[in-house]
């Protein structure tokens, strides 16, 4: 590394440090004063009740019927493309299981992608389905994060707010007017924007080319802040267009940090201890960082097999060095590193180089950061994942000092262990058993292209990225398949689904629940000794759940590059 | 009570026996990771017997494992049974006492002698000095002196009598003077021995809350771990590495929580036993473990905080009035007054003079609540002592200079100013004051470190609570405070979230008893109060509720510690049994060898039998429980964290490689 690489990593860095307690306290202000005059107009409109408090069953029933309701939409619209306008390259509709499969991955803030934006989706599609699905997804989880949030909150309460109230002022007072600022300010940059499809240009060979294009900017500043990650694009983030300059580069990773590392200090604003809140930056900061250092360390190690063939690898101020295969030279190693730790660890997925090239470090790093899921995580869900870590974590070194645990003035007992240790079993079902069987059944094992431990990684990662609704994939596997997209789509739903409604139940548990004051008898949560024991017990607990895979996928390959073994 | 040895072969041989009993299938199940070890053990051993009909190498290893299977259930069975067995053994040595004692049986036509434990409740029987008491009970008439030593283990014998706060007595105890007619409390089989006995056996034990908590956590853990090594088969197939079902089973029971799964019902039994140790009974289990959870602690300040009764320290002469008269006068006012206050103004006023000499022809004026004074008549005159107001209107005149100064003065500082006149003239004043207890001050300041704060509650006016409180460390007071206040006081914190602990033996103390969250009851108490509380303290010291809070913190941090040390463990078992599972395959995989164990066979078994023995050597911490030290919340976690998180991370590392060496000297490779 030289100093050029430092530079960019601490001015990033920085960046965010200081971006995310305020945007944290804003959001607070959003959710602690009252209905703006716009809002109150559309609830009319919409003939909802914003005022109406649910308990946590009609929370999460309105939130799944809802996300229901716009999953069929979506589906409807993906099907029937080749009828419906905007479409004038007379583009087919996606098969059934595609459709189904991208649906699914819109709706629950994947956007793994199936298809190829620019061969396969009209703009019409790419508009009504993907970018409204991007705002419903990033909303719904927001929302329910602010749910879960006011179980600490209240005391003695049978409810938890409501639904389209959490919806929509998130949606209108930050998240829309974000994307709209920063869609021009993409379009400044070099972004396309506009309804028309296709220009042709003329090569310098004279000879022409037929450019796609389309609302791309608009797209791109959306995918990054609800920390989607769909391109409009197949090459996502690596294309010229969606990513022009390094600036954007740089631009498209804060947005990727900016709503979902503001989510701690959120937390600590609404619950009135903002040192709380500033103790979960802190572990979820730990979390990235180290996975961001042993990246750039995986990505700057010279590969020893082309070594070993006399290749300049080294990086000086003239040329970027490492691991280049796969990467962007506009980029480099440190910018791609900072651009795929942030997009993995906030479940954006949106990628600026190849991932299938990275080295198998920064593979692990990127496996066990979608296992955890919780650094920052996506939005809402990621932190909302990280209370329920919290919870577990307080519950077994709580005994500890000799009380009943409680966390916030909430006591802990069988009820919320209960509820967190069903959330808590969603990940490792649904990937270590998916993954599995699809390296034994045929209809799996076809798809893949490498052998080794390689291809194992490759599927690992697929459905890694699926249940942590992240949505990167590490390519090499052919995921269109009727099996693969019906088994992913079935894992997104699931895995969007299946741990949240337990933590909401959890929050309907606590909201009842007193307020306990807080003695000398008391294990404070808001101390560096918490920090280290949350970090302990999350990197414990996921090393002790993937072990297995972690020693078969990317520590074997490893171990057998350093041997000089290829696979 | 004697403490039975731990390592007695006869206890060893009976809890042996047992831990083979609960081996049964529908017993265990009660224990969710213990079964899932069961089932594993089940199938292990049908693939011995399988290699032993079909000889394919593998016989000696699925054996070994086996046999190291069953022995991690018997590990834990026998802690649980070793639990119990120590609480039996001390519940035996008081069944001991209540040995067949005959009763005296009032019927409507006389006297009828039967069997003890014949009685029932409602019953009346007769006893006297020299017998021993058949059944619990409350006086109905009588008094008499008691050893109750049997019970408490305390020498000095106890005055019970009818009527009042101190009528209960127990069975098992000896009349040492007086007879007594005694009314049955309890059918045969629910006296408070008897039910202790049935708890500490297990006969009734429940669940506590936590444990529930706590068993659901580790049924959670169980499962994640069961779906980890279910997906090994497919991933290692798919490397072309073909997993013994030996091993992968091995590898589920190294990694579920079965070191704590094992040892928890002993630490519940432990906990109550321990309780039972400091002769407190508690009715369940779960009052023990609320007891760590307490808040507030309301204290009595009569008989808790300080000794019953005050004592005289000073006496004031007034103005004009010599030591020496005032001396006089205050041991002439109290020569007749047979109250404990009384007597120690007699001592004190006899020291500071010489040889005092009563005069003839006194008579005792006793003390009546309509002149709420006392004194003696005779050749000095009228000698009167009583409370300034008392005084005051006896007097019929101001009080000359000094004296009102005098009595704020003590009254400020906690203690009670009595007035000593002579002939309507006003002598002098007499300080008396609370003494408190020894040691109490250190206890409190205990107790606040480990944020539960106490609180006084006493008749007293406000000055002299405040003065009593700070003398003795307390938190706060609850001054003027009349019985139905108490009730008011626990509600009111209950109802900000606090648990409150409280003792009491009155049965005015009964509604209280029954709305605190621990509530210790003095055995000496009242019926009532007895069943009201949910303890009961065979040594009615009102101070034992500090010890009880002791316990119950105990309890919960012995479980948490060794659940953490249970998860910790597993790191160092994976770094044994994956690289072996792997390694031949992989021959890169080997650096993960880290202890650099010999052969994947000795590999796995070490892990194996160091997760069985790792039980048995936790067994004497889980029943003595581990230390508490009252350093504040933050500093215990970080010291359990260090100890039982770090500790268990490395401790099998070391475990592991010693048993690998020996397995290497045994040629087991």
């Amino acid at each position: 590394m030289i100093a050029n690489d430092w530079i960019q990593i601490l001015v990033s860095l920085g960046l965010i440090v200081l971006i995310a307690p305020l945007v944290g306290r804003y959001l607070a202000w959003i959710y602690q004063s009252p209905h703006l005059s716009l809002e109150k107009g559309i609830y009319r409109l919409l003939g909802l009740d914003a005022d109406r408090e649910m308990g946590w069953k009609e929370y999460a029933a309105v939130l799944v019927v809802s996300n229901g309701v716009f999953f069929v939409a979506g589906y409807l619209v993906l099907w029937a493309q080749g009828i419906l306008p905007l479409n004038p390259r007379h583009l087919p509709p996606l098969s059934p299981e595609v459709a189904f499969n991208t649906a699914a991955s819109f709706v629950t803030n994947t956007n793994w992608q199936a298809y190829a934006g620019e061969a396969q989706l009209s703009n019409l599609t790419q508009m009504l389905a993907i970018t409204f699905l991007m705002f419903v997804g990033a909303n719904t989880g927001l929302a329910s994060l602010v749910a879960i949030i006011r179980g600490f909150v209240r005391e003695g309460s049978a409810t938890i707010g409501n639904f389209w109230a959490d919806f929509f002022r998130f949606f209108l007072r930050a998240f829309l007017p974000a994307c709209v600022l920063m869609a021009l300010v993409h379009v400044e940059q070099g972004s396309p924007q506009t309804l028309s499809s296709s220009v042709t240009a003329k090569t310098i060979e004279g000879a022409p080319q037929t450019l796609i294009v389309g609302p791309v900017a608009s797209l791109e500043s959306l995918k990054h802040l609800g920390t989607n990650g769909g391109g409009f694009y197949n090459a996502n983030g690596a294309h010229p267009y969606e990513n022009p300059t390094p600036l954007t580069n740089t631009l498209e990773f804060l947005e990727m940090g900016v709503f979902t590392f503001s989510l701690p200090f959120f937390f600590g604003r609404m619950i009135g201890r903002p040192r709380q809140g500033q103790v979960f930056f802190a572990v979820i900061f730990a979390l990235y960082v180290a996975g961001l250092g042993l990246i750039e360390y995986s990505e700057k190690m010279p590969n020893p097999l082309l070594a070993s063939a006399s290749v300049m690898q080294k990086t000086t101020p003239l040329q970027d060095g490492g691991n280049m295969e796969g990467k962007e030279t506009r980029f480099g190693t440190t910018q791609t590193s900072l651009f795929s730790n942030t997009t993995i660890a906030a479940t954006t997925g949106a990628v600026d180089g190849a991932m299938d090239s990275m080295n198998p470090l920064a593979v692990l790093v990127y496996l066990v950061h979608m296992f955890l899921n919780e650094e920052p995580g996506g939005k809402g869900v990621g932190f909302a994942g990280l209370l329920k870590e919290a919870i577990l974590a307080i519950f077994l070194a709580g005994l500890m000092v000799g009380r009943t645990p409680e966390f916030l003035g909430k006591k802990i007992e069988s009820r919320e262990i209960k509820l967190a240790a069903l959330s808590l079993l969603v990940t490792p079902i649904l990937v270590l058993w998916l993954s599995g069987l699809s390296l034994v059944l045929p209809a799996g094992k076809s798809s893949i292209d490498n052998p080794g431990p390689h291809g194992f990684m490759e599927v690992l990662y697929a459905f890694a990225s699926g249940n942590a609704n992240n949505g990167s994939a590490m390519a090499g596997l052919n995921v269109s398949t009727p099996y693969y997209a019906i088994s992913i789509g079935l894992e997104m739903l699931l895995g969007r689904f299946l741990p949240l409604l337990p933590l909401l139940a959890l929050a309907g548990s606590l909201a009842r629940k007193k307020t306990l004051p807080e003695n000398a008898g008391t294990f404070r949560t808001d101390t560096p000794l918490f920090i280290l024991l949350l970090l302990g017990f999350m990197v414990l607990f996921a090393a002790l759940t993937f072990f297995p895979p972690l020693i078969l996928g990317p520590i074997l390959e490893h171990l057998s590059m350093l041997h000089q073994i290829a696979f | 009570m004697k403490k039975k040895n731990l390592l007695d072969s006869k206890v060893i041989l009976e809890a042996s026996r047992q831990a083979l009993i609960m081996l049964n299938p529908f017993k265990l199940v009660r224990n969710p990771v213990m079964f899932v070890v069961e089932i594993g053990s089940v199938i292990t051993t049908a693939i011995t017997l399988y290699s032993l009909i079909h000889p394919d190498g593998e016989f000696l290893f699925t054996a070994t494992i086996s046999v190291w299977l069953w022995l991690t259930i018997g590990f834990a069975n026998f802690a649980e049974a070793l639990a119990e067995i120590q609480g039996r053994a001390q519940a035996e040595s008081l069944r001991a006492t209540r040995a067949d004692t005959q009763a005296r049986l009032v019927v409507p036509e006389g006297i009828r002698t039967v069997p003890g434990n014949t009685l029932k409740k409602g019953d009346q029987f007769l006893v006297e000095a020299g017998e021993i008491l058949p059944t619990d009970g409350e006086i109905l008439e009588g008094v008499a002196s008691i050893d109750e030593s049997a019970i408490t283990g305390e020498s000095a014998p106890v005055i019970r009598e009818a009527g009042g706060d101190r009528s209960g007595v127990t069975g098992g105890t000896r009349i040492l003077a007086g007879s007594l007619r005694v009314g049955v409390t309890n059918n045969p089989g629910e006296t408070f021995l008897d039910r202790m006995i049935s708890l500490v056996e297990g006969a009734t034990r429940q669940k506590t809350p936590n444990e529930i908590a706590l068993t659901i956590l580790l049924v959670g853990l169980t499962i994640i771990f069961l779906v980890v090594v279910a997906s090994i088969p497919a991933f290692s197939s798919y490397e072309g590495v073909l997993s013994s079902p030996t091993v992968l089973i091995a590898l589920l029971v190294c990694l579920i929580p079965t070191t704590i799964a094992g040892l928890l019902p002993a630490i519940g039994i432990a906990g109550i036993d321990r309780a039972f140790r400091a002769n407190v009974i508690a009715k369940s289990g779960k009052a023990v473990e609320v007891a760590g959870d307490i808040d507030i602690l309301l204290l009595d300040k009569t008989g808790t905080i300080t000794f019953g009764n005050r004592q005289a320290v000073q006496l004031l002469p007034a103005k004009g009035v010599s030591d020496e008269e005032m001396a006089f006068s205050s041991w002439l006012s109290s020569l007749s007054d047979d109250t404990p206050e009384g007597k120690s103004i007699v001592g004190l006023a006899a020291s500071q003079l010489s040889s005092p000499v009563a005069p003839q022809g006194l008579r005792p004026i006793p003390f009546t609540p309509e002149t709420r004074m006392s004194g003696v008549d005779g050749p000095e005159g009228e000698i009167r002592k009583g409370a300034e107001d008392a005084v005051r209107a006896y007097t019929g005149s101001a009080f000359p200079a000094g004296i009102s100064e005098i009595i704020a003065e003590i009254a400020g500082s906690g203690g009670t100013p009595l007035v000593v006149a002579r002939n309507k003239t006003i002598m002098g004043v007499i300080h008396l004051k609370d003494v408190i207890k020894p040691g109490l001050k250190e206890r409190f300041e205990r107790l606040r470190k480990m944020g539960v704060s106490t609180v006084m509650v006493t008749g007293d006016n406000p000055l002299t609570a405040r003065a009593i409180a700070q003398e003795a460390g307390l938190d706060d007071f609850f001054a003027q405070a009349k019985p139905e206040d108490k009730m008011q006081l626990i509600k009111k914190e209950q109802e900000k979230g606090r648990l409150v602990a409280m003792t009491g033996d009155g049965t005015n103390d009964a509604p209280s008893l029954a709305q605190a969250d621990v509530a210790l009851a003095m055995n000496s108490g009242t019926q009532a109060a007895k069943e009201a509380g949910n303890m009961v303290d065979l040594d009615s010291d009102p101070t034992k509720i500090i010890e009880v809070v002791e316990i119950g913190k105990q309890l919960l941090m012995t479980r948490g510690a060794l659940t953490t040390f249970s998860i910790a463990n597993d790191v160092a078992k994976y770094f044994a049994i994956l690289p072996a599972m792997f390694v031949v395959s992989y021959p890169q995989l080997g650096v993960l060898n880290v202890m650099k164990l010999a052969t994947p066979v000795s590999a796995v078994t070490s892990a194996i039998i160091f997760n069985a023995l790792i039980i048995p050597a936790l067994i004497p911490l889980a029943l003595k429980g581990i230390r508490y030290r009252p350093v504040g919340a933050s500093a215990l976690l970080r010291r359990n964290l260090l100890i039982y998180g770090l500790g268990g991370i490395a401790v099998p590392f070391v475990g592991i490689k010693l048993i690998d060496m020996i397995l290497v000297l045994l040629h087991f490779t």
